[in-house]
């Protein structure tokens, strides 16, 4: 006789739910902020990358096992993400898992939907043998106890549940709504309606029960670009399954767009914000790189601003949020602007109203953001909320004259700029990527 | 590297006055983020001395809270680590650490299990950067039985809080004066020392079968004629946090640029335990001015040539002078603070002033209600 050989999910550690995070889409409407970054790893409110958010979230809500989906642009997820030490990710069973696409014997597929990336990792999920699977995106600021959503959903014994926030009436017709019975079960879905018949949007935070989502996935799995709103939940939904909407009322905001990018960034310069990174019992977790306090000069003039670790203040900032290990240099002058990690803004150069990715070299004496408003020429979409956009490790050189709505990708010398001026609306894409 | 580390944190000093009460010097917060015995983790760290212990003794606590990890310096590794030794009471002995040679003495398995051929000896309440590797060639060049790491103080340093050596041409020390109160030379030994481990368990076994119990007094002093003890001379920034003055200057010393490079923009890097704190915060009517700040405080009023250490928060039209601010301290509207160290986790309420002078530092516990935070 062979002895029966338990498994783990039988046991103590079976894990009661698991959360997959999906962290493979571009971000188009980011434009060149993304344009060498996934959208997850894009930073945000000083010091953090957006993925900080839900991560810290799942360990927060007592969740420690996560699956990450990576697809477009990885590198610097995966260095930000490590093996999850920054969010006590970091365990024997469990953690933090990085899950790429992959080859199989048969063909191999990129993640073609939402639903097809979990559809190819079935085998990792089953590996923990979990009651319940978490489902999250990657590009959404929020602090939320899953484990509250989760109680909610054992209380109703639900097969899925979707976390939706009541919007006003006139913008329903942006989100995907629903429309609910007097219990909080879910009659019907509308995507963008028209005439919304219900304000209550959803935030793409689903749980699933998963021998439910189990069965739904490998029913609809290989559906061309197989999605959760459009394939997956409509399967569960046709064959009478109980799906309910729990209800979130705190701050969540999606920041897909450079307009909201830049408003949620803003709003944490408030001087009691909405939404309040210095609560001691949620913390946000990040990967610090530097450590050292920041140093503000004798000369230096800062309001309304937040600013990360390790940066130096020679200049003036004022509603800004500003990274770590940034440099302001003396005569500099930054006004409404996002600032990210290690960028230096060279001596005496005026910046309004700009977004400025990692690593971006400001030469002296610049002028950006400056003359009257333009349509952007590259793309009226991604480029319309009259933002300068630098990507990251681009360089500007000293001494140019750039109007608003700009988008400057890469690294740029004077010759890129005629009579050493770049009007506004107007773009430099060096990188290769627009 | 073929050395294991020993950090002497154990210690307690009068001159600290009321700083020392709630925590062992090794613990002192430095710089805005870090705490002194993070200089010489982080140079036991990037000389690849892989194993180390940490000696501790007096009030710990605050100490085994920055040390709750060995992670952030790099010591969580199979091949080596961090062992925190504190007093137990054994079957032979139940004894406090009684001196520096007492507390090697009560740990001395951690050497004799030991392979490395070298220790590094070092105080945990020093702000430096040194590669103890250069040091151990300069101990291998000159044939030493000990080196010592000193350093030159300029003229006019108050040398009474340090121990004084004298050296012939070739390095090696002729006479050794342990705080003096007129001294004779103006090198300075900074307690670090390199041995190699048998030597050290010999000569530490030996001092306990006399019944003497400190390094410097009853090996360094005691041998000097005997053993080739050299001095490894430092270049660099050194400084040792003995004094409510020296700690007082050594923080402020990082409002220079020369010094804050030193230590923050070149390799090798300093590490410490990672708090998870949100960004600084500066309000309308902030008026910040050759300061450091550290992350998650929040700024209303005006900040002088002084150091925020973590989550300070200070209130509007405060006006914070020529003084440091240790970690979570709370001060309330129009308060004045001048010349003074302000103890952590203090509250301090609005409308009051607290003014020292530049000779005599006050240093301010106070522990009102906080009502908000």
């Amino acid at each position: 006789m062979y002895p029966s050989y338990t498994r783990r999910g039988d046991h103590v550690i079976k894990k009661e739910m698991i959360a997959m995070l999906l962290a493979g889409g571009q971000g188009s409407r980011l434009g060149v902020l993304t344009s060498k970054v996934a959208k997850p790893a894009v930073a945000f409110g000083g010091k953090y990358r957006i993925i900080d958010f839900p991560l810290s979230n799942c360990i927060n809500s007592g969740i420690d096992t996560v699956g990450v989906l990576t697809q477009y642009q990885p590198l610097q997820l995966n260095s930000h993400i490590g093996i999850g030490v920054p969010w006590d990710l970091d365990r024997n069973i469990g953690g933090v898992s990085v899950l790429p696409p992959y080859e199989k014997s048969k063909g191999t597929d990129w993640y073609t939907g939402t639903a097809n990336a979990i559809f190819q990792n079935i085998d990792y999920i089953d590996s923990f043998n979990p009651e319940y699977v978490l489902i999250l995106s990657g590009d959404h600021i929020y602090k939320m106890d899953y484990e509250v959503m989760l109680d909610y959903h054992k209380s109703n014994n639900a097969d899925l549940t979707i976390a939706v926030m009541p919007v006003p009436i006139e913008e329903a017709s942006r989100f995907g709504v629903v429309i609910t019975d007097d219990n909080g079960r879910i009659a019907e879905f509308e995507e963008k309606p028209p005439k919304p018949r219900s304000n209550l949007a959803s935030m793409g935070i689903y749980i699933f029960t998963w021998k439910v989502l189990r069965e739904a996935l490998i029913a609809t799995g290989d559906v061309p670009n197989c999605d959760f709103g459009k394939h997956v939940i409509p399967y569960i939904h046709e064959r009478k399954q109980p799906i309910y909407a729990y209800e979130f009322n705190g701050y969540w905001k999606d920041v897909g767009t450079l307009g909201s990018y830049w408003e949620a960034n803003m709003e944490l310069i408030d001087i009691i914000p909405v939404f309040n990174l210095y609560e001691e019992f949620w913390k946000i977790y990040t990967k610090t790189e530097s450590l050292q306090p920041q140093y503000v000069s004798g000369e230096a003039k800062i309001e309304r601003t937040i600013i990360g670790d390790g940066s130096e203040i020679y200049g003036e900032v004022y509603n800004s949020v500003i990274g770590s290990g940034v440099t302001i240099e003396p005569g500099a002058v930054v006004r409404d602007s996002i600032i990210m990690q290690n960028a230096v803004i060279g001596a005496g150069t005026q910046l309004n109203k700009a977004i400025v990715a990692e690593n971006v070299r400001v030469g002296a004496g610049a002028q950006i953001g400056v003359g009257e408003y333009a349509e952007s020429q590259l793309d009226k979409k991604v480029y319309a909320f009259d933002l300068v956009t630098i990507g990251a490790n681009s360089v500007i050189p000293e001494g140019v004259t750039i109007g608003k709505n700009v988008a400057i990708s890469g690294v740029t010398t004077a010759e890129d700029y005629p009579d050493g001026a770049l009007p506004s609306g107007g773009y430099i894409i060096k990188a290769g990527d627009k | 590297m073929r050395a294991v580390g020993i950090v002497l944190a154990g210690g307690n000093n009068k001159r600290m006055k009321e700083l020392s009460e709630k925590r062992a010097i090794a613990a002192m917060p430095i710089a805005g983020s870090y705490r002194a015995i993070d200089f010489v983790l982080s140079n036991m760290t990037n000389s690849s001395v892989n194993k180390v212990a940490v000696l501790t003794q007096y009030n710990s606590r605050s100490l085994n809270e920055h040390l709750s990890s060995s992670k952030w310096w790099n010591f969580g590794r199979k091949q080596g680590g961090m062992f925190l030794f504190t007093p137990t009471i054994t079957a032979e002995n139940s004894n406090w650490f009684r001196g520096t040679a007492d507390s090697i003495y009560q740990n001395l398995h951690f050497l004799k299990t030991s392979h490395e051929p070298y220790v590094v000896i070092a105080s945990g309440d020093a702000v430096y950067k040194l590669d103890y590797g250069k040091v151990l060639e300069y101990h291998i060049e000159k044939k030493a039985d000990i080196t010592i790491v000193c350093k030159d103080m300029p003229e006019g340093t108050d040398l009474t809080r340090f121990g004084l050596v004298k050296t012939d041409d070739d390095g090696r020390i002729v006479d050794f004066e342990e705080k003096p109160m007129v001294g004779s030379y103006s090198t300075v030994s900074c307690g670090i020392y390199i041995i190699r481990r048998r030597l050290l368990i010999e000569l530490i076994e030996r001092c306990a079968q006399e019944d003497r119990y400190d390094f410097v007094n009853d090996i360094l002093i005691r041998y000097k004629n005997l053993k080739r003890i050299y001095a490894y001379r430092m270049e660099g920034y050194w400084s040792s946090i003995s004094s409510v003055d020296a700690y007082y200057h050594t923080n402020l010393d990082f409002l220079k640029p020369e010094v804050r490079n030193y230590f923050f923009k070149e390799y090798p890097n300093i590490y410490s335990k990672v708090d998870d704190l949100p960004p600084a915060k500066y309000n309308p009517g902030s008026q910040v001015r050759n300061s450091l700040v550290s992350s998650g405080s929040i700024i209303n009023g005006t900040v002088e040539n002084s150091v925020l250490f973590k989550s300070a928060f200070i209130g509007t039209n405060c006006v914070i002078r020529n003084s440091i601010i240790l970690n979570d301290v709370y001060i309330g509207d129009n308060t004045v603070i001048e010349n003074c160290i302000v103890e952590s986790r203090d509250t301090i309420r609005a409308n009051t002033s607290y003014i020292g002078t530049p000779e005599d530092i006050k240093i301010v516990v106070e522990k009102s209600e906080r009502y908000m935070i």
